[in-house]
């Protein structure tokens, strides 16, 4: 089951940006598109674990600072040629207030 | 004597290519007639395409006119299908009742689109993509409905979802199978069509079983086999061809799955020849033009009674003719066990290739991105070359690496005459070069007009123009060769660069409005850009947007393979104090930093920094009078000098006094590429001046200025631009030189191929020449300073873009 932890304001997520949230196990990355729309993924690039929060947003993917891999937000998925998937965390945005889903399942991942 | 009858079934192109054939070999042998199903004259299938999308005219694609067929006696009746062939008495019948007979006969009727026969397919608004008419219907339906859905993502399907998406409708691509184009590419290359197309709004359904139309009259959804349903307006079943053999298969001619024929394109009857796509030849039936206009060759031979030309089969390649879609595809692409296979990827150039190698042959290419080579490739596959003296650099394509800035013109150059440029038309450089020399060309049109070479499909338009230059060199007039900036839009760079200026667009938003960009928020390619050309178009005005910067240019250090950062405080001319190195001991030792090296740059790197470290250490390194050394960005880097006048027993004029001076004018300034200078002392050139972007090497009389050097990945010896006498004449050229560079080069082109690109001449023209010009340049330069040099570290450690380096730290559940 999803347990949903208040993380940061939207306000606080630059638009076509990303926040870095450090937990015990990893970094997760929130990201903000021009829509403002959220998505979180796991900060670690499924090709050599570059941080994907430090790329630049784009639509509803990111492209990977080092060496150019395109993620999509939504999925994880690498886009193109490129085959590997980032785990992805369940947000969600109310009053103002960003969400992230942090359960078991994304625990084991981790 | 009384001529002969030979009468043509299909007014197409396989038909009307055999009769151009047969002029060339006799024009007295026969009395002709051409009968054809569709209202018009023979015109260019395959521009169908560019048609639907808006970027041709149907009248630009007649390929012969009315006149055409007067000019050559041929009787032409249009708009009337033949419904019967009477063998036994060699006469045919139309459905306007006309009757003909013949004493040869050629079938060149083509095929039809494949029409799926599941419930509703015969519902208005459900159409394949073959003619004129069915593009007349799509446009119509673009003006009245919003959404469209595509049967079929291959060739032909996405070419019509392009169309379609150009005209303003929403457009899903459905397919049946996980890959596009499965036919001509791999799962990388179509998954990198894929998310190019996307980019570009179209959308896929794949795996995804068509099993009803809905709908009254008109269609209105889909309903798929597993219950889901999509509303649609109008569908395009592109989902393959058939041949089309009716007419021929009533009349008892053998058919399989086209009408069969032998190596001289006969069928079983002797006196009915066939050509095209209704033809089944050693079993394969074709479905682009390059084979058929082989095909043609033979049968106009034997027509002309000649009756030497074999036909024997055709190896074929394919490319896709969506605007800034390079994709090249030939032979087999799927290796087999046992086979090797060559890759190479730059997903940042969104490049991808692959060969296919047996026996040290091609046997197979898949190319995405960058398909020069795809001729080259293609013609060792059909020569059988052996590619074991060359494989190791084979990806890398044919050109010469030992030259600067003429990539695609060294790369043609490099060609042999035999090999083939134009795949639909069968034309090599050889006939090409002959052309242009023996018949004095000098543009696209005419080379077009004599070799047919490019006038097909288009897509080797690139190229013969390439031919036409490195053939006819600077008299050849280039039709501007348009490259676009990236997937998002079809401008080039020039394009842009000129739009701002002249339509004062003055956020990146006018930008993608103005020029139609085909994606909201651009892409990270086109964005730095953007960004880029804005702020240096309008220094005062313009907003920097920190979202539209590669992180390094954002964190203002260059990002490590571990995630941490690297700092480089600038050491103006590469001069330093004990006070200088005192204050970098004492930051390094008090963030534990893991390494520092002396650079190339005459400064020296503090590795391995956390992010969230950055802004208090650049707090401490401002306090002790540093500023960001910008070793991160595409902007000014550093000035090297030597040792010079002060103390070096050479030197003739004060280099590192003169290397300050010019670091201080120039630093924190944002350029298309990185730009390093360097001042030497005397010709001894200790500072290597002569590989700088901007070099001076001191003379006894004064100051050598040189430009557009460069080292790193490809060496390139500046050019000499002039010599000057005082230390603020070099001050005022390098400003101006930084200047023009800054608003004439494209985004991550370097002074090098920009001189190239441009030539010294005209820089020469605008510096040397044009005092008032030269001031004017270097004002707009130092206005442009004014807003530039403020210290991004400083800013940063106060407090700007906070959110930047502060991480959330919180528990995991
Ligand atoms: C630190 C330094 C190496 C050193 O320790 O000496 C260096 C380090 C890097 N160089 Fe360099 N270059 C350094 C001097 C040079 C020089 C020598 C010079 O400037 O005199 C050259 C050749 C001269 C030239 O540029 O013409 C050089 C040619 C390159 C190139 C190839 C550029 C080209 O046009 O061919 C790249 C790649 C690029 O820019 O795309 C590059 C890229 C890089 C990057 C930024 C790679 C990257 O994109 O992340 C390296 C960052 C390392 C890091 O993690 O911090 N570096 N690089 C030097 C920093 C100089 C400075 O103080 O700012
Ligand atoms: C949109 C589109 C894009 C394409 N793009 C490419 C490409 O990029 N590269 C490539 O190589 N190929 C491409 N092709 C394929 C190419 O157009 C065909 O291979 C080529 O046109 C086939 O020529 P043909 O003469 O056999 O048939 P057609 O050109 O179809 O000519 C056959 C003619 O015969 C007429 N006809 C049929 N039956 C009768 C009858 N009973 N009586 C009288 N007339 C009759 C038909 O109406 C038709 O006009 C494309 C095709 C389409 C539709
Ligand atoms: S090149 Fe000339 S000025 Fe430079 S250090 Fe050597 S001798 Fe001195
Ligand atoms: S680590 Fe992300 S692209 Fe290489």
């Amino acid at each position: 089951m999803s347990n949903w932890t208040p993380i940061i304001t939207l306000e606080e997520i630059p638009q076509l940006g990303s926040r870095v949230i450090t937990t015990d196990t990893m970094n997760v990355a929130v990201f903000r598109t021009a829509k403002d729309e959220v998505f979180a993924l796991r900060d670690a690039c499924p090709h050599k674990g570059g941080p994907l929060s430090q790329g630049i947003v784009h639509g509803t993917s990111v492209t990977c600072p080092l060496h150019n891999w395109k993620i999509d937000l939504a999925s994880g998925e690498a886009l193109g040629p490129d085959e590997g998937c980032a785990n992805v965390f369940p947000t969600k945005v109310e009053d103002g207030m960003v969400f992230l889903g942090l359960n078991d399942q994304s625990a084991d991942v981790a | 004597m009384s001529k002969e009858k030979l009468v043509v079934i299909g007014n197409g192109m396989a038909g009307i290519r055999t009769l151009e054939e047969l002029f060339k070999l006799t024009t007295e042998q026969y009395e002709i007639t051409v009968i054809g199903a569709e209202p018009h004259p023979n015109y260019n299938r395959i521009m169908l395409s560019p048609v639907l999308a808006g970027e041709k005219q149907l009248e630009d694609i007649i390929l012969n006119d009315r006149d055409w067929y007067e000019e050559n006696g041929i009787n032409l009746l249009t708009g009337d299908p033949v419904v019967k062939i009477d063998r036994a008495r060699q006469q045919l019948t139309t459905e306007k009742d006309e009757v003909l007979e013949y004493d040869r006969l050629l079938l060149a009727t083509g095929s039809n689109p494949f029409i799926i026969p599941v419930p509703g397919h015969d519902k208005e608004g459900v159409i394949g993509f073959r003619d004129i008419a069915d593009v007349e219907t799509m446009l119509a339906a673009a003006s009245n409905y919003k959404k469209a859905v595509v049967i079929g993502g291959g060739l032909l399907g996405l070419e019509a979802a392009n169309g379609l998406i150009k005209k303003g409708m929403d457009v899903t691509v459905v397919h049946l199978l996980d890959t596009l184009m499965e036919r001509q590419l791999d799962k990388p290359a179509a998954n990198l069509l894929k998310a190019t197309l996307e980019e570009q709004g179209m959308k896929f359904m794949m795996e995804a079983q068509t099993a009803e139309i809905l709908g009254d009259e008109r269609v209105n959804g889909i309903r798929f086999a597993d219950g889901s349903e999509i509303e649609t307006d109008l569908v395009v079943m592109a989902v393959g061809i058939r041949p089309n053999i009716a007419l021929a298969q009533e009349s008892g001619i053998h058919c399989e799955n086209g009408i069969v024929v032998n190596d001289t394109m006969q069928s079983y009857d002797p006196k009915i020849y066939s050509v095209g796509e209704c033809v089944q030849h050693r079993n394969i039936c074709y479905g682009l033009v390059a084979p058929l206009w082989e095909q043609a060759k033979v049968a106009a031979n034997h027509l002309a009674n000649i009756g030497i030309g074999r036909y024997e089969g055709s190896v074929t390649s394919t490319k896709l003719k969506v605007t800034g879609i390079d994709l090249f595809s030939a032979g087999e692409f799927h290796e087999q066990e046992g086979d090797e296979t060559l890759v190479l990827r730059d997903p940042a150039m969104g490049v991808y290739k692959k060969l296919v190698v047996r026996d040290n042959q091609i046997k197979g290419a898949v190319m995405y991105g960058d398909t020069l080579d795809g001729t080259w490739y293609f013609q060792l596959l059909r020569d059988g070359t052996d590619i074991s003296a060359f494989r190791n650099t084979i990806l890398f394509g044919q050109h010469d690496l030992g030259d600067a800035g003429h990539g695609d013109e060294t790369r043609i150059a490099a060609l042999s005459n035999d090999a083939e440029i134009c795949g639909c038309n069968g034309v090599c450089k050889g006939d090409i070069v002959d052309s242009i020399v023996k018949k004095g060309l000098f543009t696209l049109d005419d080379v077009r007009a004599h070799t047919k070479a490019s006038s097909s499909c288009g897509s080797c338009t690139g190229l013969v123009e390439s031919i036409l230059a490195s053939t006819v060199g600077e008299g050849y007039s280039a039709t501007p060769s348009k490259k676009p900036m990236c997937g998002c839009t079809e401008h080039s760079h020039d394009e842009v660069i000129g739009a701002i200026r002249q339509q004062k667009l003055k956020s990146m938003d006018a930008v993608r409005d103005f020029l139609e960009w085909k994606t909201p928020d651009g892409c990270a390619a086109c964005r730095p850009a953007l960004n880029y050309y804005l702020l240096a178009n309008w220094p005062e005005e313009y907003q920097d947007d920190a979202q539209s910067r590669f992180i390094n240019e954002r964190a203002h250090g260059n990002i490590q393979k571990d995630g941490t950062y690297s700092v480089v405080p600038r050491m103006f001319g590469g001069l330093c104090t004990a006070n200088d190195l005192r204050a970098i001991a004492d930051v390094s030792d008090k963030y534990n930093v893991p390494e520092m090296k002396v650079t190339g740059g005459q400064r020296i790197d503090l590795f391995g920094i956390k992010k969230e470290d950055l802004p208090a250490m650049w707090k401490d390194l401002s306090e002790a009078g540093f500023v960001s050394g910008h070793a991160y960005g595409k902007a000014m880097r550093t000035v090297k000098t030597c040792a010079g006048k002060t103390w070096c027993r050479f030197g003739t004029q004060n280099s590192t006094g003169l290397g300050v001076k010019l670091e201080e004018l120039t630093w924190g300034s944002w350029m298309p590429h990185k730009f390093k200078l360097a001042v030497s002392g005397c010709p001894r050139n200790c500072a290597e001046a002569t590989i700088k972007d901007f070099g001076v090497v001191c003379v006894d009389s004064g100051y050598e200025l040189h430009i557009g050097g460069n080292g790193g990945i490809k060496v390139r010896v500046t050019d000499l631009l002039c010599k000057v006498d005082t230390e603020e004449e070099v001050l005022e050229y390098c400003g101006a030189f930084i200047q023009k560079y800054r608003e004439e080069a494209h985004y991550l082109e370097r002074t090098a191929p920009w001189v190239e690109r441009v030539g010294l001449q005209t820089i020469k023209d605008v510096l040397l020449d044009d005092a008032e010009m030269r001031k004017s340049l270097y004002d707009r330069f130092k206005l442009s300073q004014q807003y530039a040099q403020i210290d991004p570290w400083k800013a940063r450690a106060e407090g700007e873009q906070g959110h930047e380096f502060k991480n959330i730290q919180i528990s995991a559940a």
